[in-house]
């Protein structure tokens, strides 16, 4: 069985007598220092976000697909609030839920508990990090109640559109928006110092650099891209405040400034951040198709390696956003050459799973559906990237619908099939009682099919020319012909089924909260170490701190009765 | 307490250890590298704007003190100095290490504060943050660095303060060190690319 040595209280350990006997609700849920707390609340804001950001969608689509129309609980969309609902949308999605909930919350939830750790190494700072957070999210929330209305010059901010009130209608939107911003780059700047310096520093006895498990290290790794690229965009973000407020002229040519400087600067971060938000997804079906095929990661140090070199990689591919920007053809031809390379180490992670898959025995519960899914949509993301990363095939497709269908079979693997594989799959850790597995599925084929139907058309229509950022296509009679305007409408039409079947999710979550099976300590028979402690654990984590005997993917070693061997049990 | 040492068990020699680099150097380190990237964009974006420029420093723009500047950033490279110089005497003896630490504290001092100085000449030669891109870039760039070198000497004050009571540990100097030698490091690269 199980056996850990008592340690001596580590200084990480010196909080626990901040603690009364009995916290009230305030001390306990909004003031905590715990990291799983703090997790939890990352997880129900960004959840919230979510809900949010979906309902920005549908307004939008709606518009789209049937113009004019007067949206249910919205109302008629005027074109500024078009640009607006679209470019929060956008921002809300990226900033406000991938990252929160995919590295904030599984970060901190999962970090300490999967190295056998009482906490993160810098408890108050981490929750400082969460408060700035619901700080930013409440700025941006202002933004739609102020004089001129939201920001609404695309997430991409460009000037001289974001520069300027004159053209952008949004003084202070604008202003609120780029604030919102930064804070929130503050607060995961917080995050990523903790992330960091507790997986280096906190591990328990015995476990090695290759015993920590993947999902531990692809956030390590996504936190390490994120503050490394993310400054370039500060700079950029403050000289793009002063332009707009103070009357700088950095991005205004007729001044003498540079508006294409503004797209190095956030394309050097955001092109990052694709793999910033990518590397946790990634980490998380990790874990899931291991447990669930029953077998030893594929190539452990391979996977890992490849990251790195992703991450080295991606700051080298930015400009493929400037293709038609007036960029040098030579420059081109390079950021071509190196956008190319960069989905060989991608599709080697591909691989890497499916030969982890293979020969498994593979059991098809909720959480191994969306990891399946997250390989085979993500892989349709990544391939029509290609076709956008040739600058001859880009200089059309630009700014087409078919680069937001590229982009969204990234981003919603990611960001929405990757968190609800990790919400499924630690539900029980979290919460200490299982999900509903009949309910779990019809979400999952209810958020699933209707994805694709969205976003296939999406695909034909961008092909066929449709520019991404028009408000209504009346005003374009060769692109308002019949069978696209009738596209339009099948990607609005499932994106309304698959907002509702989210329906089914909530149920899920908060009937099964009180009602669901107990889940007890290891429900699925996982060997890593958060499953060595009670569901939820409790304050500190374990009663005695684990240490670690062996690697965290030994399932179905041969010659053992049990096919999972715990990284805490001793030979 | 040692696990069993049969079969292909792992021993697990060490207990829960002192990591290598302690938690608050760790982290000042990581937040240092993050902080060079915002000085690597700043800087990338001033020479792009600068080499594009036809005429440089723009028409009616004084020219930045160079030379006048020099000991300025002397002062603030013997204050790292002098805080180097610290660490050997605090780790030798504690008490030691109160001379040089009011030094580097003072010779920080003395940056900040002529360099303020430095300032106001520049906005009563007409130089303001509006009043061409040399001004735009010179005020936020030197202003960013200001706003690192006051609470960077913050820092170094309050752990003189801790030093002078006997309560400052070996990690919490460490990590006043690290941002102390980002602020006085990066100076000098600001310093000739900015001010030349
Ligand atoms: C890691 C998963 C990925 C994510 C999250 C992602 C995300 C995005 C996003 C958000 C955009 C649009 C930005 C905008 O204009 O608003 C975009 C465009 C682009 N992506 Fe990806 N991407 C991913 C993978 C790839 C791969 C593997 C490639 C190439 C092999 C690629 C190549 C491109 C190119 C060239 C564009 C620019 C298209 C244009 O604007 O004309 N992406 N991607
Ligand atoms: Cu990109």
């Amino acid at each position: 069985m199980a056996e850990s040595i008592p340690v001596a209280p580590s200084p990480a350990r010196a909080h626990d007598h901040e603690h009364p006997a009995e916290p009230g609700f305030i001390r306990k849920y909004l003031l905590s220092t715990d990291h799983k707390v703090i997790g939890l609340q990352y997880m129900f804001t960004g959840m919230a976000m979510a809900l949010l950001g979906g309902f920005l969608a549908y307004v939008f689509r709606m518009q789209l697909a049937f113009p004019g129309i007067d949206v249910p609980l919205f109302g008629v969309v005027s074109p500024n609030e078009y640009n607006s609902l679209i470019t929060n949308h956008g921002a809300i999605m990226i900033f406000w839920v991938a990252m929160p909930v995919l590295i904030a919350a599984f970060g901190n939830y999962l970090i300490p508990l999967m190295i056998g750790a009482d906490d993160m190494a810098f408890p108050r700072l981490n929750r400082l990090s969460y408060q700035l957070f619901l700080v930013s999210a409440l700025v941006l929330l202002a933004s739609f109640f102020v004089e001129g209305g939201a920001f609404g010059g695309a997430w991409t901010m460009y000037p001289p559109l974001s520069a300027s009130s004159e053209f952008n209608q949004t003084p202070l939107g604008t202003t609120l928006f780029i604030c919102a911003v930064a804070l929130e780059f503050v607060a995961f700047l917080m995050g990523g110092i903790n992330f960091v310096t507790t997986t280096m520093n906190s591990r328990a006895p015995g476990m090695r650099m290759y015993d920590i498990p993947m999902v531990v290290w692809m956030i390590v790794l996504a936190s390490i891209l994120f503050m490394a690229s993310v400054g370039p965009l500060v700079a950029g973000a403050v000289m793009l405040l002063f332009d707009h407020t103070l009357g700088t002229a950095f991005f205004d040519p007729q001044r003498g400034g540079d508006p294409i400087l503004w797209q190095h600067l956030f394309w050097f971060f955001g092109h990052p951040e694709v793999y910033v938000v990518l590397l946790p997804a990634v980490g998380i079906v990790a874990e899931i198709i291991t447990v669930f095929a029953r077998k030893k990661l594929f190539a452990y140090k391979t996977v890992l390696y490849t990251a790195f070199g992703t991450g080295v990689l991606s700051f080298t591919v930015w400009a493929h956003h400037q293709f038609i920007a007036g960029i040098d053809p030579r420059m081109a031809n390079v950021f071509t050459i190196t956008t190319l390379l960069i989905s060989v180490p991608i599709a080697e992670m591909m691989f890497v799973y499916i030969a982890t898959l293979y020969g498994g025995s593979i059991q098809l519960a909720t959480p191994m559906l969306w990891a399946l899914a997250f390989i085979a949509e993500f892989l349709i993301g990544g391939v029509t990237g290609i076709f956008l990363g040739a600058s001859g095939s880009d200089i059309y497709l630009h700014d087409t619908y078919f680069v937001l269908a590229h982009f969204h079979y990234t981003f919603f693997p990611i960001a929405i099939i990757g968190s609800f594989a990790a919400i499924s799959y630690w539900y029980p850790k979290m919460f200490g009682r299982m999900l509903n597995e009949t309910l779990g599925k019809i979400h999952f084929w209810g958020t699933v099919i209707p994805f694709n139907t969205i976003f296939i058309p999406l695909f034909v229509l961008g092909a066929a020319g449709e520019h991404r950022r028009i408000w209504d296509f009346a005003q374009f009679p060769e692109l308002a012909s019949e069978p696209l305007r009738n596209l339009d409408k099948v990607a609005t039409v499932s994106l309304v089924i698959m907002l509702a079947f989210q329906a089914v999710f909530l149920f899920n979550f908060f009937w099964s909260l009180r009602r669901g099976q107990k889940a007890g300590k290891n429900p699925w028979h996982a060997n890593t170490l958060e499953w060595t402690t009670e569901s939820p654990p409790p304050h500190g984590n374990w009663k005695q701190m684990p240490t670690v005997y062996r690697g965290p993917y030994e399932y179905s070693v041969p010659g053992r009765d049990a096919d999972f061997w715990p990284q805490n049990e001793p030979a | 307490m040692n696990p069993p040492a049969y079969g292909s068990v792992r021993v697990v020699a060490e207990q829960r250890r002192e990591p290598l680099i302690p938690n608050g150097v760790m982290g000042m380190l990581i937040f240092v590298v993050t902080e060079a990237m915002l000085f690597a964009g700043l800087i990338s974006a001033f020479t792009i704007t600068r080499s594009s420029a036809v005429v440089w420093p723009p028409p009616g723009q004084p020219r930045l003190p160079f030379e006048a500047t020099a000991l300025n950033t002397a002062a603030l490279l013997a204050s790292a100095a002098a805080l180097i110089w610290a660490r050997r005497c605090f780790d030798r003896n504690r008490r030691t290490a109160r001379l040089p630490l009011a030094i580097a504290v003072l010779l920080g001092a003395f940056f900040v504060v002529s360099q303020g100085a430095e300032w106001l000449a520049m906005l009563r030669q007409g130089l303001t943050l509006t009043s061409s891109q040399l001004g735009s870039f010179f005020y936020v760039i030197v202003g960013f660095h200001a706003l690192h070198a006051v609470v960077a000497l913050a820092a170094l004050v309050y752990t003189w303060v801790r030093l002078q009571r006997g309560w400052l540990a070996s990690s919490q100097l460490g990590t006043a060190q690290v941002f102390w030698y980002f602020v006085a490091g990066i100076w000098p690269i600001l310093w000739l690319v900015v001010y030349r």
